[in-house]
């Protein structure tokens, strides 16, 4: 049994590289904006239809398609910020999840009625079918190309935030809205590209979780949890909690499901529960 | 004068609302139309509209009319007030469809207690029909369709198999016909896995299967999505590059999605009751009828073939009581009905009210068309092994 | 939040609209004779909004998992009146009490942290459950359902019809003694020490009221009318399906409490009572259009209309009121 375990750890880090990706907009948006943006789901989900619809209709190789997905569903983002959740900041959390929930629901009627309630195939190109060995573990190409690709986003997301003025910007208005404006620092403008930022990277993610996760109109709704759950455990607004919290739930979901597949999907959940209770603000400890 | 007049024909109207028009004959179409499994209900209304297009829509001098509620999914709640509306409402003769088991149980015993023949054209586990004297089934069940897949793989070298299920009863059905009838032919089961309904993600546990080093992995998901979503781990991870064969009763090789699945599915061999490749004359007519119903190039595939033996055995019981309903005299013409239907010869069993009917073990094969379930053996006259219900 | 009018006396006085509001209920015996299922899934759910009403409306918690109490109900008195004790009266005290025993083991988390935290554990615990229902086959039945429920006569004397008339006087009966309860508690020095934790959780320590206690005291209360009201779907359907403890189901509720209105009691049931009269009618047309239209609302409710149908009554009514007094 043991024998299977890197190919599981393995699987279960792409896994959770999938749901970081699709996540960390989520997660800044609460610690940024303490938006509780239960629509997020459907901005990675607009990213996969973008993916789908390009491939079919217009011919366009997977690879290209990628940051299309990213710059619809951040182009999307960036509209519906500015005319209606920038209305919401200041609203108690019934009102944002209302309206959030409202959003959701036309996202996936919408969905529906255009490209109906069946399963989006996507015909991934050739090179990255299969599998490989890799020290002595085979393992699929495509969720290597997966966690490849994550990698370098957080890389690139990390140096963003550290080494940039912008990144400076972020984490002052995270830490602080109020006196980040009092500075000077256009707190609104930051806000902006931080959610459609966010929202793009969702779309990328929805776009490459298309062959792992398939995808339907009831994209959002499905994975919402997985979504919530990574930001509240790993702490709203942290990269590195955000991408800790996305790797241990992707490793002990796939572990779960592999390993005691009776009761695979009920560990994700009973996981959730025990860390919140241990740890109430998420896994923010160390450096952010 | 016009004043009662007036009065009597508004009296009369208020009257009718409501009530039966008595030249009809009511046939409640329980079944999925929307959400994951809409496949479902579409195909069993379109081997209904085949029937009907063949038959035409009169019989016994009533007219036939089709009364459609969608149950969306798995949701027997939803199924039973749908049940309950039929028949207090629309005050159906048959309530008929019914694509998942779920949705089956739960109405079954409105059946008993409105006395209001239950028509199954596709929900397959074994005990709906034990629920209700009313209920009887033209679909198949799993059990009947699997354990000739058993009796087929053991004879045909492979003696080792790893079994996947989906987590509800058919699929607990499928599993244990399986497994009795295997290792009572000397197979051995070196693991067994269950699966949430409505999974997106195979991978793990065809990895699990993998790692098993099994001869053949038996697989039951439902039909459609499900299956498509396997057979992709199933390619993905390998497993035929590693030489295990896929079998498993028809469901994932599914007629309606066969074709969109691809050459992935070549070789696959499965048992099941219909192919749309049968070669019959019945189902050549049957499938000219489907395509004329429901438009050029669309394929029927065993939900369709179910609603069309079901509208058929309805049209038999109308013109046997001479379109006078009645539950009991019904039920009685029902029980031992023979059909030549377009899978091949069917009857309903007299005892249990079940299908009996032939199993044929099928390969998937390229041939002139697209990509087609080729029978090449076939277990005649199957009843159900599953009752009483495990 | 919402447009709370000024916090006026404990007032045990019944209003007009009240009376009518609860007579309409009675009448619809026998003005709509072939609607009494949906009648009583209706009078049903506004129980469960009622619940949810309490806990949100005035005690400003934010459940999206309140459905664990409802389900665990339901499958309470579907268990018990499979294997043999199939009355239901007492069924409904049983559902009670283990939807008041989820509801406090689970309140010490639930009303602990902010907001988005008490989101989380409850959609948490939600999930929780239905998974486990889901696992627990051998028991619930998991996705197929409990069925075989041998349900008795109510009372004795009245056994459950199919046109559903007992089951919609019984589900009637349950909701009034049930609301006339919940008037009482929200009428209380309780009750406004419950809208004070609401307004302002801080504040409350300074006046001596114990928060944490209140909020656990109210959030088990609530919890076992929802359990009672699972029974009752339970024992009147006959049937307990795993969507009794899902997500929709307690994301629907939320929706239905604001449409109407929280804070007011009565703004579940008519919440309710609007939401599944026009889903029964439109989602028979089409099931997308339902859901779109609904989205929409919400969407516009949140930058338009607070407070919900009961609370845009009450506002008009204050300003004919204040217009007359001119």
């Amino acid at each position: 049994m043991f024998a299977s375990l890197p190919g599981v750890l393995f699987d279960g880090v792409a896994y959770g590289s999938l749901l970081f990706l699709m996540s960390i907009g989520l997660s800044v948006t609460m610690g940024l904006m303490r938006f509780i943006n239960l629509a997020h789901g459907a901005f990675a989900m607009l990213g996969g239809y973008v993916c789908v619809v390009g491939m079919a209709r217009l011919g366009v190789p997977f690879l290209l398609m990628l940051p299309a997905a990213f710059l619809v569903a951040a182009v999307a983002g960036a509209v519906l910020e500015r005319t209606l959740y920038r209305r919401l900041y200041r609203r108690s959390p019934l009102d944002q999840v209302l309206f959030s929930l409202g959003l959701t629901l036309m996202s996936v009627a919408g969905a529906t009625y255009v490209w109906g309630s069946g399963q989006q195939p996507v015909h991934l190109p050739g090179f990255l079918l299969g599998q490989v060995r890799v020290l002595g573990v085979d393992v699929g190409v495509y969720r290597l190309f997966l966690v490849a690709l994550v990698g370098a986003i957080t890389a690139g997301l990390v140096l963003l935030v550290r080494r940039t003025r912008f990144g400076a910007r972020i984490r002052a208005s995270v830490d602080d809205a109020q006196a980040s404006a009092g500075l000077g620092i256009n707190v609104t403008q930051v806000f902006s590209v931080t959610f459609a930022l966010g929202s793009g990277l969702a779309g990328l993610g929805g776009a490459l979780a298309i062959d792992v996760l398939g995808l339907d109109p009831t994209f959002p709704l499905k994975y919402l949890v997985y979504f919530l759950l990574v930001v509240v455990v790993g702490g709203a607004g942290s990269i590195a909690g955000t991408l800790a919290a996305s790797l241990l739930l992707g490793v002990f979901d796939v572990s779960g499901k592999y390993y005691v597949p009776a009761v695979g999907a009920f560990v994700i959940y009973g996981l959730m529960v025990v860390l919140l209770l241990l740890f109430p603000g998420g896994l923010r400890r160390g450096a952010r | 004068m016009n004043f009662v007049k007036t009065i009597a024909a508004v009296a009369a109207l208020l009257f009718a609302q409501g009530a039966r028009a008595e030249g009809t004959i009511k046939v409640g179409l329980l079944a999925e139309f929307s959400g994951p499994f809409a496949g479902y209900g579409k195909q069993i209304q379109s081997g209904i509209k085949a029937y009907m297009k063949q038959h035409g829509d009169t019989v016994a001098g009533k007219k036939v009319e089709l009364v459609l509620k969608d149950t969306t999914g798995p949701s027997p709640e939803i199924a039973k007030r749908l049940a309950q509306d039929l028949i207090t409402h629309d005050k159906v003769d048959f309530i008929a469809g019914f694509g998942l088991t779920p949705n089956a149980l739960a109405v079954a015993p409105l059946a008993t207690q409105a006395k209001t023949p239950m028509i199954v054209m596709n929900a397959a586990s074994s005990i709906i029909t034990t629920k209700s004297p009313y209920v009887a089934r033209f679909s198949m069940t799993l059990p009947q369709v699997t354990e000739p897949m058993a009796l087929w793989s053991a004879k045909n070298g492979i003696k080792k198999v790893f079994t996947i299920v989906s987590d509800y009863a058919p699929g607990l059905d499928a599993e244990s016909a399986f497994v009795k009838s295997f290792s009572s032919q000397g197979g051995e089961v070196v693991g067994s896995v269950r699966v949430p309904l409505r999974n997106p993600d195979f991978a793990p546990f065809v990895q699990r299967a993998k790692d098993a080093k099994p001869h053949a992995v038996f697989i039951f998901v439902p039909a459609g999505e499900q299956g498509i979503a396997f057979v992709k781990a199933f390619t993905e991870r390998g497993l035929r590059q590693a030489g295990i064969k896929l079998i498993g009763p028809g469901d994932v090789v599914d007629d309606d999605v066969l074709e969109a699945m691809g050459d992935p599915t070549l070789g696959i061999i499965t048992t099941h009751h219909y192919s749309a490749a049968h070669d019959s004359p019945e189902n050549a007519a049957f499938r000219k009828a489907y395509a004329e119903a429901n438009g050029e190039g669309t394929r029927p595939n065993f939900m369709a073939v179910a609603g069309y033996d079901g509208i058929a055995a309805i049209y038999e019981v109308a013109k046997k009581l001479d379109g006078k309903m009645d539950a009991d005299r019904a039920m009685e013409v029902i029980k031992g009905i023979k059909l030549n239907s377009p899978r091949g010869p069917i009857q309903i069993d007299p005892e249990t009210r079940d299908i009996v009917q032939t199993v044929y073990v099928r390969r998937v094969e390229r041939v002139k068309g697209g990509l087609y379930n080729v029978e090449f053996d076939k277990f005649p006259n199957v009843k159900d092994p599953g009752k009483p219900a495990n | 939040m919402s447009a709370a009018p000024a916090v006026a006396l404990p007032d045990a006085r019944w209003r007009p609209a009240e009376v009518v509001f609860w007579l309409v209920a009675v009448a619809a015996i026998f003005l709509f004779p072939g609607h009494l299922v949906l009648g009583s899934q209706v009078l049903i759910t506004g129980l469960f909004a009622l619940s949810l009403d309490l806990i949100l409306g005035y005690a400003g918690i934010v459940s999206l998992g309140h459905a664990a109490m409802f389900g665990a109900g339901a499958y309470t008195a579907g268990l018990l009146a499979k294997h043999g004790w199939g009355e239901p009266l007492s069924g409904l005290l049983a559902a009670a009490a283990v939807g008041a025993i989820i509801a406090w083991g689970t309140s010490f988390i639930a009303v602990r942290g902010g907001d988005l935290t008490r989101l989380m554990v409850t959609l948490g615990i939600g999930l929780l459950l239905y998974e486990a229902a889901n696992q627990a086959a051998w028991v619930t039945g998991g996705v197929d359902g409990l069925s075989d429920m041998a349900v008795r006569d109510l009372l004795g004397v009245f056994p459950f019809d199919l046109a559903g008339r007992t089951a919609y006087v019984y589900s009637l009966a349950v909701l009034f003694a049930v609301f006339l309860v919940c008037r009482r508690i929200v009428r209380s020095p309780f009750g406004l020490s419950l809208r004070g934790i609401r307004d302002g959780a801080r504040r409350m320590p300074a006046i001596g009221s114990p928060v944490r206690r209140r909020l656990i005291a109210v959030y088990t209360v609530a919890g076992a009318i929802a359990g009672v009201a699972g029974a009752l779907l339970a024992q009147t359907t006959q049937f307990v399906g795993l969507e009794v403890l899902g997500f929709s189901r307690s994301a629907d509720l939320l929706i239905m409490l604001v449409l109407g209105g929280a804070g007011w009691l009565y703004g579940g049931l008519v919440g309710a009572a609007l939401f599944m009269i026009a889903q029964s009618q439109l989602s028979s047309i089409n099931p997308v259009y339902w859901q779109f239209w609904l989205g929409l609302l919400l969407v516009v409710m949140v930058f338009a209309a607070r407070g919900g149908v009961v609370g845009a009554a009450a506002a008009a009514r204050e300003r004919f009121l204040r217009g007359a007094s001119r």
